[in-house]
């Protein structure tokens, strides 16, 4: 029998046991470790690196998330790095040689009250003025563009109009994962899995390595990418960040022809949809309330999303749940990333991207391997530096961010 | 969904109450006297406990108090509940 079988594919990457040495390592294989790795060996040629994975690759929130990249947010600082990501996401499938099913299919973020439709409106304007195409659709655009809609005017909370992103749209996560992945091994870039950090080791107030459940690796530069597990390593290594971990649940139906042609979102109901390529409508709400390590929630939060889509969605009603899940998300005071050095030298974190990093995976990539590399900030993360939680200089994105946290 | 053991009204579902966040943080008894970073630190850094954490919580839906409870982040498991003002009971004992 085995033999009628197909040969085993190609594996898109080796599982190198690490050296001793690294010029740099990435704690976390995630999409933004991944993306990081591979921007510090084919932007800045370093080559002699390693990601670190406790567990298996994307095994975490790459592994969970509803997929959505769109960068219609208010604020210039969050607009220029969310667009780079977008621009990076038109680019990739052709530069990373993988189709990874990213659909520009467009997002609409749904106005239930007079107040919604002026913050709406005044972000796409805002979008506008910084090259996001974004613009404002009326209730009968909107069911224009997606008819299963409930654009009637007797729900509680009826739709008032939407901003709507053509560009945006989703991705298949976990070959985007494998995309990178192929990548970054193929230039060189050891990807260990099955290899916690435990440790930092220091001379003075300079990393030199880090203790991993495979042994000591000495490194000259280190880059967490952990997101939800961020505090724990900064608490090993001995700094504070201004981040909450929460839980973040996530579910799909089974699967269905064709109804939803693109991305919903509306924070004022809470819930977003989307129908994933193979057919299953993949929806997610807000975090739950507490700090919560464990990646599952309370079915009251799925309950709530769901009354949510079926009042959108009237369809909805007779879908079955198939799965729901939970990761756990690194949300910061403001909903914006820290791309930032550290207080110790040649240490740098990539993290608080809270419920939205998935879009961000390129920039952050993009950014956090020019701050390892260089050692300072890139135009676009400079902002998002750690220190504007003690400057003041906030990027509060909570009414763009679409998730309530 | 959390069964939350309230000291006054005993054990209700989670959709009653609110969360407060860590418990134990103090008002600076004088703010002017702190530098950017100090205030800054008490008002956006907060312990993010993976395990054990001392954190409050009110009963919205019951009794309208707040109380402060130990819980693990992980299993979500409450290990103590009790009143603001008291201080944080030692589970070290008989803790495996």
């Amino acid at each position: 029998m085995a033999e009628m079988l197909p040969e085993h594919p190609d594996f898109l990457w080796r599982n190198p046991d690490p050296k001793p040495s690294y010029d740099a390592v990435i704690v976390g294989g995630g999409g933004h470790g991944l993306a990081t790795a591979y921007y510090l060996a084919k932007n800045h040629g370093m080559t002699n690196i390693a990601i670190l994975e406790r567990g298996w690759l994307a095994g975490g929130n790459m592994a969970r998330n509803t997929t959505i990249i769109r960068s219609n947010y208010l604020w210039d600082e969050s607009a220029a790095l969310y667009e780079h990501s977008m621009k990076l996401w038109e680019q990739l499938p052709e530069e990373l040689e993988y189709d990874f099913l990213f659909s520009q299919r467009g997002v609409m973020n749904l106005a239930h009250t007079l107040q919604d439709v002026r913050e709406s409106q005044r972000r796409v304007n805002a979008n506008v003025l910084n090259g996001v195409d974004a613009e404002w659709i009326t209730p009968e655009q909107v069911k224009e563009l997606c008819p299963i809609i409930n654009t009637g005017d007797d729900i509680r909370y009826p739709v008032m109009g939407a901003t709507y992103q053509p560009r945006a749209g989703i991705a298949k996560h976990d070959h985007v994962a494998w995309a990178f992945a192929r990548k970054c091994d193929e230039m060189g870039v050891d990807i260990i899995q099955n290899c916690e950090v435990t440790g930092f080791i220091k001379d003075g107030n300079r990393v030199v390595g880090v203790e991993t459940s495979r042994g000591r690796i000495n490194a000259g530069k280190v880059g967490l990418a952990a997101a939800g597990n961020s505090s724990v390593l900064a608490d090993l290594a001995g700094f504070r960040l201004p981040i909450q971990s929460h839980p973040l649940q996530a579910l799909v139906s089974e699967l269905f022809e064709p109804v939803h042609p693109t991305v919903v979102m509306s924070n004022h109901v809470h819930v977003y949809v989307s129908q994933a390529h193979k057919g299953e409508l993949v929806m997610g709400a807000g975090v739950d309330a507490y700090n919560g390590y464990g990646q599952r929630g309370g079915f009251h939060v799925i309950e709530e999303q769901l009354a949510a889509a079926v009042e959108l969605f009237p369809i909805f009603a007779r879908a079955h749940l198939l799965r729901s899940w939970g990761g756990t998300v690194d949300t910061t005071f403001d909903a914006s990333p820290i791309v930032s050095t550290t207080p110790i030298d040649e240490l740098y974190v990539n993290a608080g991207w809270g419920t939205g990093g998935f879009k961000g995976t390129p920039a952050a990539g993009y950014s956090f391997a020019h701050t390892i590399a260089t050692g300072s900030a890139h135009p676009l993360n400079e902002p998002f530096a750690l220190d504007r939680f003690e400057t003041g200089h906030l990027i509060d994105e909570h009414g763009a961010a679409a998730v309530a946290h | 969904m959390l069964m939350i053991p309230c000291p006054d009204c005993g054990p209700r579902d989670e959709t009653e109450f609110g969360y407060g966040g860590q418990a134990h943080v103090a008002y600076p008894e004088d703010p002017n006297q702190l530098s950017d970073r100090e205030w800054g630190e008490y008002l956006f850094y907060r312990e993010n406990t993976r395990g054990l954490f001392a954190e409050r919580w009110v009963h919205t839906a019951g009794c309208r108090r707040w109380f402060n409870a130990l819980r693990d982040t992980v299993t979500y498991e409450f290990k103590a509940v009790y009143r603001p003002g008291e201080a944080r009971p030692d589970l070290t004992q008989g803790e495996s």
